[in-house]
């Protein structure tokens, strides 16, 4: 087993983390068919998948549930996948939509929140809520039972560390202070707040105000139970059986975000189970330099060939020492022993397979 | 192209996009306009890539000479903007550190976009709304990466369509007026030459012309890969065997070939844009010199 596959033996839940861009969809496809291949059945969580992964993984019914997936799709076909993998991507607005069902004291409420524009708007659009509604769908899943792992993709933030502290700004913003506020627009509300209101109503008119109001009224039987679901997700993250893979690439800013990210974690508590590093250009290490290279092409290619193919790769070391640079650093920082590196290649999506060989073969 | 006052450049994370919006800026600051480059939030990479640093919100730096550099919290923006825009309403630091008027703005259609989106225009104004700023010639908007910039633009009018009177709701005519009109405002979206950038640059290109009958007429291709090699030349190179520099080579001209095809499937689904393609460039860091090689490519596509 590789250093991976160790660290994430006896995981229930694995997170996989990192800046945007750096291609952690196609790695947490890959961790968890390569999970379902050890005979482990595996939910994944998508979040924005691309087109052709969403294809592959069967991702077009989308009922916000985990469907089976077709592993030869991602070219395990000879693969024998002794487990099973499932497969949803998130759906953000019906994840909330669910909470509230579950959570409302009785249908008419919870139709009437449903039906607020204030609800709509705020349920896509409020920071946090793809991560909150990601964490909160993964608690559920982990509930239900019938997965032996669960997998979730986390969504495409500029800040890793958003999805950590996603749970309590949610819930810190929806406070009860704030929403007596709203409640009760006379009487005991500070100064202040009436000018706020009178300022509100002045800048963009009445019937906002009153959508609000009639909002907030709705969802304040519905706070203890969003906090208290709150405080639980939070305690899955920092579980013993729930591990984080920092995802990056050998650029700067994820670089910086990875290190800063993985700090995190130690801070909070929270387990790491490794580093990947996608999209590395692999360094010639007995390379003696460009005027070397083409001479001793020379003889085979022809000088002009010769040449070009000496510039070619060139160029190609100076990415790659470049790559390997950001690699140590980030193997310096973090003191990670099981950071895998996985190479810059077109990945075709047969290659999913084959990554999740690599990975924890 | 005279009269442009605004270019709104976007982009998903890790295209250069930064690294564009700043060359853009500096192929204006070279052509004696005065320029300003914003960016959104707590991002700093324009200034970053120049080897300035941001100040703190609203504070304009000078990260290159000639240019400046703005960076806005959805907060500042919001204060600066009731603060010019709706005086004597409230106290504008008040209003904006409200924890009830922060839920209102979250909770309120296109309302956060259009505080951002309205401080943007506003910089872009000539005499500036903002009593004793210095007016620009040319606003470069480094619009966020993980943002819906669609949407972002659309903000006046999807405020407006809620929220039909009052002194802000007023403002977003003439702020619409100037972002959908294509001699005020141009969009310049970056990509690199692979399967999801140019798939993304493409239903952007729909969602702006749907939701603002704006058409996207600029695209830059950044990292673009060049080869060497020519196609012929492959069959020779069996002849050096197993050689890394080989390997390598081969590797260049893939990617090449790979890149060639993204984009002629980008220009194939905008035929009538404008594709300017960047070099990849191979350097260990990219410094202010190489922004400078840029901004002399993207020449043509600034005011």
């Amino acid at each position: 087993m590789s250093g991976l596959a160790t660290r994430l033996d006896g995981k229930r839940i694995v997170i996989c983390a990192g800046a945007g861009g750096v291609g952690k969809t196609t790695i947490s496809a890959a961790v968890a068919l390569g999970l379902a291949s050890q005979g482990l059945r595996v939910a994944l969580v998508t979040i924005d998948p691309a087109r052709r992964l969403a294809e592959a993984l069967g991702l077009d019914r989308l009922d916000n549930e985990p469907r089976g997936v077709d592993p030869a799709r991602l070219g395990a076909g000879d693969l024998r996948l002794r487990g099973e993998l499932s497969a949803m991507m998130l759906d953000v607005k019906r994840t909330f939509d669910e909470l509230v069902a579950l959570l409302a004291p009785d249908p008419a409420t919870a139709r009437a929140i449903l039906a607020n524009p204030v609800y709509e708007q705020l349920s896509t659009t409020l920071a946090g809520s793809q991560e909150y509604t990601a964490i909160a769908k993964l608690f559920e899943l982990e509930q239900r039972g019938g997965y032996d792992a669960i997998v979730l993709d986390t969504p495409p933030s500029r800040s890793a560390i958003d999805f950590l502290h996603a749970p309590e700004r949610l819930t810190g913003f929806l406070d009860g202070r704030l929403l007596a506020i709203f409640l009760a627009p006379s009487g005991q509300v500070l100064r202040a707040a009436g000018i706020v209101f009178g300022a509100m109503r002045r800048i963009t008119g009445v019937g906002l105000l009153d959508d609000l109001t009639t909002f907030f009224r709705l969802v304040s039987g519905l706070l203890a139970g969003l906090r208290a679901r709150a405080a639980d997700v939070e305690r899955l993250l920092t579980d013993q059986r729930t591990a984080f893979v920092v995802v990056s690439s050998p650029e700067r800013a994820p670089l910086e975000e990875a290190i800063h990210f993985a700090r995190e974690l130690e801070r909070n508590g929270m387990h790491r189970a490794g580093v990947i590093v996608n999209r590395v250009h692999p360094l010639d290490a007995g390379d003696l330099g460009r005027a070397a290279t083409a001479r001793r092409l020379a003889p085979a290619l022809g000088c002009a060939l010769a040449d070009a193919v000496a510039g070619a790769h060139a160029r190609v070391q100076l990415l790659a020492a470049r790559d390997r640079d950001a690699v140590d650093e980030l193997r310096a920082a973090l003191d990670e022993p099981a950071l895998a590196c996985v190479l810059d290649r077109e990945r075709d999506l047969r290659d999913i397979a084959a990554l999740a060989a690599e990975l924890l073969g | 192209m005279t009269g442009r006052r605004l270019i709104v450049v976007t982009g998903k994370g890790g295209v250069g996009k930064s690294t564009v919006a700043a060359a853009l800026a500096v192929a204006a600051v070279r052509r004696g306009q005065r320029t300003v480059v914003v960016e959104v939030a707590a991002s700093d990479d324009v200034a970053r890539a120049l080897g300035g640093s941001a100040g703190d919100s609203l504070r304009e730096t000078e990260p290159y000479p000639g240019m400046r550099h703005v960076t806005i919290d959805r907060r500042a923006a919001m204060e600066a903007y009731l603060h010019d825009e709706v005086p004597g309403v409230v106290p504008a630091a008040l209003l904006a550190r409200s924890r009830a008027f922060e839920l209102f703005v979250a909770a309120t259609p296109g309302m956060s976009d259009l505080l951002t989106i309205g401080k943007v225009w506003e910089l872009a104004q000539r005499p500036r709304h903002t009593r004793g700023a210095s007016p620009y010639d040319l606003v470069v908007l480094d619009a966020p990466a993980s943002g819906n910039v669609a949407g972002l633009l659309a903000a006046p009018r999807t405020f407006r369509s809620i929220a039909r009177v009052g002194p802000i709701a007023n403002q977003c005519a003439a702020i619409d007026r100037t972002l959908t009109d294509a001699g005020a405002t141009q969009v310049v979206a970056v990509a690199t030459p692979e399967q999801m950038p140019v798939t993304e640059t493409l239903m952007l290109r729909g969602a702006l012309r749907r939701q603002l009958g704006i058409e996207l007429r600029a695209v830059v291709v950044n990292r673009v890969v060049c080869t060497p090699l020519h196609d012929e030349d492959l069959e020779a190179l069996a002849g050096a065997g197993d050689d890394p520099a080989v390997a390598s080579a081969r590797w260049l001209h893939g990617r090449a070939q790979a890149h060639r095809e993204q984009i002629a499937r980008l220009r194939r689904g905008m035929p009538d844009a404008d594709v300017v393609t960047l070099p990849f460039l191979f350097t260990r860091e990219l410094r202010r010199q190489q922004i400078e090689q840029l901004a002399a490519r993207l020449d043509g596509l600034a005011p």
